[in-house]
């Protein structure tokens, strides 16, 4: 089974065959490494970008403005902050010419904490990224997903902002992408880069041809049907659900309700709504700091439209509000959410009186 | 008329200008740029009489709008150079053959504005048939998105290239510096001409104290950059200097900075009063005495052209009075793609909390209705 980077490179590795994907670049991107995570390796029209985040997303977008497709890289989330205001004129070049510029472009970067990153390499970025209007932002939670969603967004006439959760990118997938070899050491063989100079320089990809799952932005994906609770979760906390949502079913005969947003902006409200129609009670489990949290959108959204619906108070988790995550695993474990803190809220969710 | 064509022609050359311009190119140059000039004094005096809540323009850079929008290579998409604009080049709009009406629109912004639909302050062009990619208000991000444009073209076979303008003070920005940095890469060196407006001035605060280059162009040096310093205001310099950069870019596929000395006649905008300045160079009145002194065109003939624009502007006035603002609805429209004629619109935007707009039509003909009884 192809991990999330695998995936995601493979996708680009087919855009760039199918969709006139012309540009991949960013920092590291191109060769010799690839990618600080391995997503481009191997790729045919990755290159090496100057260190400045506000020079790669100007270039995607004058790229979009000439109608270019590309997907550019910000190597990890927590520099894309000195690139606002280019997110938001890319977002509104459609708008404010009504309709005259759309912008097809792509950005990527690694999110969210897990990989013991500390202050700058554990940021989030899906609380912040919806708040600029005229993106799409996706975050797959798994490797099918992460290969359907990226094809999506390059085919996308609109921006999309790809979040990429860097605690999966190494995750195994459990579903099988259309015309993936079965054999994940078969896989790697085709187009893992080798780890010595020699070999590297003798080295060519070999992408297998797979089949786009043509997955939906703005469609959310439902991971089990239950009557229990309704639980809305995307990018790293959705395994960490499946996870308890299983336990729950074989343990304690509980059926969770379950939904992987994996589309943040515009999101898939009809999926919600009707759960918690059913259930009467829902969480948003996200990693993002919890003040104006996009979590608490949809809890607003759901006190608008479906207050009377609900049997009990509405629920988020989510990262705490504060400055970075420690280094330390004390302080991270005490910031971000962990397996232990979504569990047992989700069991009080469950068991509270009506 | 041959001869005398020729004997114009050939007095021009006299005057040693640094470009061989044609009688009619002198006074299809000078009937844009007064057109430029009366059209900005119109938006200056719509500001000033309410008709319009901001004017930010460029009345004291038609010689060199003028001069750019001509020598442009116009058209759409890559294989055709793409113009990243400031706020102040109403002048080369009108060069490139924008009628003066639709920045009367802009500045009303009445539905009719074809740029934004009367989302945007006046001289925020966007124009896809001629690659005129949306003027943000934002000082300096067009320098990033320009490299992105120049690329495009550095892939084809095409011979398009990128033009980006900006003022002085902007050139503090880190993009002045991404467009440098990004352009000169020996790896793959961009098309992109990057011109400075130097007016000597951002908002209120003097250029003297706020820049250690010598001149900015030295900055275009430091990255091996074909860089160069000259008059904006002199028709015939702008001219050739406008001509030599484009041609180079456009040949060497190679980046060149130019920076071009300008005026602004009626300061930064309609904030700081919008009031005709008598101290800067004005490129107008100058050409016009050299082109009466070269005998091109006779006072009476210059005041004619002036009187006609300002007639013909008056009227698109008059009509642009009688067009509609937008409809309160639309705010949602086009925040995407159009896909399948739906206007790109965000639903999930449109569904969420209160409806505004449902209750703008009222109010907006209430107001009219008390502004009418008072
Ligand atoms: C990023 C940004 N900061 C501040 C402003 C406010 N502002 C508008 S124009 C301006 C001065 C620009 O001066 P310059 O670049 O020299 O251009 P000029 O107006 O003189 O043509 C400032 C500070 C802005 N629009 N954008
Ligand atoms: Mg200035």
């Amino acid at each position: 089974m192809a991990t999330v980077a695998q995936a995601i490179r493979m996708a680009l590795a087919h855009a760039e065959d199918n969709l006139e994907l012309k540009d991949v670049f960013g920092e590291d991107v191109g060769p010799p490494l690839g990618g600080a995570f391995t997503v481009t390796q191997g790729l045919k029209t990755s290159w090496n970008s100057p260190l400045d985040e506000r020079g790669i997303i100007g270039m995607a977008t004058g790229l979009g403005l000439a109608g270019s497709r590309c997907v550019a890289e910000v190597q990890f989330c927590d520099y894309i902050f000195n690139t606002i205001d280019l997110l938001k004129l890319a977002g509104n070049a459609c708008w404010t010419s009504m309709g005259q510029y759309p912008m097809p472009i792509t950005v990527m970067t690694p999110v969210g904490s897990g990989i013991h990153g500390s202050v700058y390499h554990s940021h989030s970025f899906d609380s912040k990224m919806v708040q600029i209007q005229g993106w799409k932002t996706v975050m797959p939670s798994n490797a099918y997903d992460a290969f359907g969603l990226m094809l999506a967004a390059i085919k996308d006439p609109n921006p999309v902002m790809f979040l990429k959760p860097k605690a999966l990118l190494r995750a195994k997938g459990k579903k099988l992408i259309p015309g993936e070899p079965k054999n994940a050491k078969e896989l790697k063989k085709m187009i893992d880069m080798p780890v010595t100079k020699e070999e590297q320089a003798k080295w060519r990809p070999k992408f297998p041809k797979l089949t786009d799952p043509e997955i939906e932005i703005g469609k959310a994906y439902k991971y089990q049907e239950g009557d229990a609770a309704t639980v809305v979760a995307w990018g790293r906390m959705q395994p960490i659900v499946e996870d308890i949502t299983n336990k729950f079913k074989s343990e304690r005969d509980i059926y969770l309700d379950v939904i992987d947003l994996r589309t943040i902006y515009p999101y898939d409200w009809d999926a919600i709504r009707s759960s918690v129609e059913r259930t009467g009670r829902v969480i948003f489990v996200n990693e993002d700091t919890e003040v104006c949290n996009f979590g608490e959108h949809l809890i607003r959204r759901t006190c608008d439209e479906l207050f009377y619906s609900l049997n009990v108070r509405p629920r988020l988790i989510a990262g705490k509000n504060v400055p970075g995550v420690g280094l330390s695993p004390i302080l991270e474990e005490s910031t971000q959410p962990q397996p232990w803190h979504v569990e047992k809220e989700i069991l009080s969710l469950v068991e509270e009186p009506a | 008329m041959t001869s005398n064509k020729k004997s114009v022609s050939e007095s021009v050359k006299n005057l040693e200008k640094p470009v061989d311009l044609t009688p009619e190119n002198l006074k299809e140059i000078h009937n844009l740029m007064v057109q430029g000039r009366v059209l900005e004094e119109r938006l200056v005096k719509m500001s000033k009489m309410g008709e319009g809540y901001f004017w930010i323009g460029g009345p004291g850079e038609e010689a060199f709008n003028v001069a750019l929008g001509l020598l442009v290579d116009k058209g759409h998409g890559p294989d055709k150079d793409f113009i990243h604009l400031h706020y102040r080049n109403s002048a080369l709009m009108l060069a490139l053959g924008a009628p003066p009406i639709d920045a009367i629109r802009q500045m009303k912004n009445v539905e009719t504005d074809p740029y934004s639909g009367g989302r945007n302050f006046v001289n925020h062009y966007a124009k896809p048939e001629w690659n005129v990619v949306p003027v943000s208000s934002c000082i300096e991000p067009q320098h990033s998105q320009a490299i992105g444009t120049a690329h495009a073209q550095s892939q084809g076979r095409g011979k398009g290239i990128s033009v980006v303008i900006g003022g002085d003070a902007g050139t503090a920005e880190g993009d002045f510096a991404t467009a440098l940095v990004w352009a000169s890469r020996p790896v793959n060196p961009l098309p992109l001409l990057v011109i400075c407006t130097n007016n000597y001035a951002g908002i209120s605060t003097p250029y003297s104290g706020q820049h250690g280059e010598t001149e900015i162009a030295d900055r275009g040096r430091a990255f091996n950059v074909e860089s160069r310093k000259t008059d904006g205001n002199d028709v015939w310099n702008v001219y050739e200097a406008l001509q030599t950069a484009i041609n180079y870019v456009r040949k060497e596929r190679k980046p060149y900075l130019l920076e071009l000395d300008v005026s602004r006649l009626h300061g930064h905008s309609s904030a700081s009063g919008a009031n005709r300045v008598t101290n800067e160079a004005d490129c107008v009145e100058s050409f016009e005495k050299e082109l009466e002194k070269i005998k091109i065109l006779s006072p009476k003939e210059m005041d004619k052209i002036r009187e006609d624009w300002q007639e013909s502007i008056l009227n698109d006035l008059k009509q642009v009075r009688t067009e509609p603002g937008p409809d309160p609805h639309s705010i949602f429209d086009h925040v995407y793609a159009d896909k399948n004629g739906d206007k790109g619109r965000d639903t999930l935007a449109a569904q969420i909390g209160l409806d505004y707009a449902a209750d703008t039509a009222a109010h907006f003909a209430a107001k009219k209705l008390k502004a009418k009884k008072g």
